[in-house]
């Protein structure tokens, strides 16, 4: 296999319901991303677009094609990758192999959403169609009723009293908030406090508004090249030092595991193994907090905390500026905004631009080397990437 | 391969109060709702049985926030129950105000009630409304 890296990113501001289309979305962000390689559509070899409501929210199913044409990428190979919200990157991933594998070597992958226009009923309605619609969405199943159930089961298994945790889980929602203050591409720019998210309003129990993400449009893109095409095109090249990728079934099906979602495990492991690296050589990290408890959950299935102690390290600053690993510096899907089909390529695309110092100084950190996206799609996708600086 | 145990006739009989899951014949553990391999083992040596219907609370949360359509429903609790044969199933728990419910409801004993909830679906679910009818729901109330 080849070595593949990131040559040039692009991204949309993440907004409430946006004016502009996902083509045009799309578009924007890769137009940037493009122009950041020194290239033109008619260098790329293929398109890969993660996109997963756009039927809902549009009337657009088969965007790839479109977005490629109205690009002016015509008549390329474009495919569309639907893994919920972890769309996108299900679309680096693969986008990344075609490229190692040597069939490729220039491709333009990322993914957009428009969810936010859909407004919250039909949108908690669609994000729903994630679950088991058999067997588990008539009992009335949505994302912040799954999270809601995990947090429960949290406090439960590690014995920490619920109002123990909602303090804990309010924290990573501050902290949140606290760097997407700075992020220019965020779709929140306010600070609040812990007693803001204990007081706002209930969703589904323990999880209340400022527990859970927003719905959001926008979109990410880069441009993925192999090493030696790279080199030619930037001075900074970001690798894709190794991926990983899993899946769960439906949230009675993960039984054996809950609270930690197995794949999760399953998926950073391949990424670490695949990169040379474990958790503790890890600068930054954005990982998939669409609800706060999903902060914790994550942080300990990716190797930065013992089980059950996520909380008190958010509490204690380990995950802050200047911790033991600085997450979700971007404001994370809590305040940046979690456009689904997107939110993927925006890890990966924030991770670049802290790499190259180019973040507002209210949340760069310093000599950031390797970092690590955590992407989770509806009940169990889970997809992992391990960045590292090429210069 | 035929599924041992559809959704078709797993919702026919939970509408009818009957919960079928499967047992396997390899590794002896119960898999429900149904699936083409054993959760546990992976073996499609599989037979459907009837589950007693009762168990305990795992988790559990009350939503406050519907989806489209189902606005009418809230606030409503929604009950991750461990079987006592082993399997986790969600259901509704319906003999208890959501406004009540605390953290004292984990562990609580409960069992499937006489009276099976059921959903109509939508315009996003008609395929399955034409082949399979409406959607059983697991209902829930204290042994």
């Amino acid at each position: 296999m080849r070595k593949v890296a990131i040559a040039g990113v692009g991204h949309t501001p993440f907004t409430f319901a946006a004016e502009k289309s996902s083509v045009e979305l799309f578009n924007e962000a890769a137009m940037d991303a493009l122009v950041e390689s020194g290239l033109t559509a008619k260098d790329i070899q293929a398109i890969y677009v993660g996109n997963v409501l756009g039927d809902f929210s549009e009337g657009q199913i088969m965007i790839q094609s479109y977005i490629a044409d109205d690009l002016g990428a015509f008549g390329v190979a474009a495919t569309r990758y639907e893994g919920a919200c972890a769309s996108a990157s299900l679309a680096i991933r693969d986008a990344f192999i075609w490229v190692a594998s040597g069939f490729y070597d220039i491709v333009l992958v990322g993914g957009v959403e428009t969810s936010a226009k859909m407004g919250t009923p039909l949108a908690t309605r669609t994000f729903a169609m994630a679950h088991d619609a058999h067997y588990e969405y008539p009992a009335g199943l949505t994302f912040p009723g799954f999270f809601a159930m995990l947090a429960h089961l949290y406090s439960t298994n590690y014995g920490i009293p619920l109002q123990r945790l909602k303090e804990q889980m309010a924290q990573v929602s501050v902290q949140s908030h606290k760097y997407g203050m700075h992020n220019k591409y965020a779709q929140f720019h306010k600070e609040i406090t812990v007693d803001d998210v204990l007081k706002s309003f209930m969703v589904c129990t323990p999880l209340q508004i400022y527990d859970c993400c927003p719905f959001s449009d926008g979109a990410a893109v880069m441009v993925l090249a192999s090493e030696d095409v790279a080199k030619k095109l930037t001075s900074k090249p970001v690798y894709i030092a190794g991926v990983g990728q899993a899946s769960s079934g439906k949230l009675s099906a993960q039984k054996n595991y809950a609270p930690r979602i197995r794949a999760r495990e399953l998926s950073v492991k391949q990424a670490y193994s695949m990169a040379g690296i474990g958790p503790d050589d890890v600068d930054v990290c954005e990982l998939h907090d669409c609800f706060s408890i999903a902060s914790l959950i994550a942080a300990e299935s990716l190797g930065f905390a013992e089980y059950g102690k996520a909380g008190e390290m958010w509490e204690k600053g380990e995950f802050d500026r200047g911790g033991k690993v600085a997450i979700n510096m971007s404001g994370g899907l809590k305040s940046k905004g979690h456009p689904i089909g997107a939110t993927g390529a925006s890890q990966a695309v924030d991770i670049v631009h802290q790499m190259r110092g180019e973040v507002e100084p209210g949340r760069q950190v310093e000599d950031v080397k390797i970092g690590l996206t955590d992407t989770l799609g509806g009940d169990g996708v889970l997809c992992n990437m391990v960045l590292q600086r090429g210069w | 391969m035929d599924y041992t145990l559809t959704f078709k006739e797993y919702n026919k009989s939970l509408k009818r109060g009957k919960l079928l899951g499967l047992k396997c014949n390899d590794c002896g553990k119960y898999t429900c709702p149904p699936k083409m391999a054993c959760q546990e083992c992976g073996s499609t040596n599989l037979e459907v049985v009837q589950m007693k219907g009762s168990g305990k609370v795992i988790t559990f949360t009350v939503s406050y926030v519907p989806a489209e359509g189902r606005e009418a429903e809230v606030p409503y609790t929604i009950v991750m129950v461990q079987l006592d044969e082993g399997p986790w199933l969600l259901g509704n728990l319906t003999d208890m105000d959501p406004n009540n419910v605390t953290m004292d409801l984990i562990g609580k004993e409960v069992q499937l009630g006489s009276r099976m909830k059921t959903l109509p679906g939508d315009a996003y679910t008609v395929g399955n409304k034409e082949a399979e009818g409406s959607f059983a729901r697991a209902t829930f109330v204290f042994a």
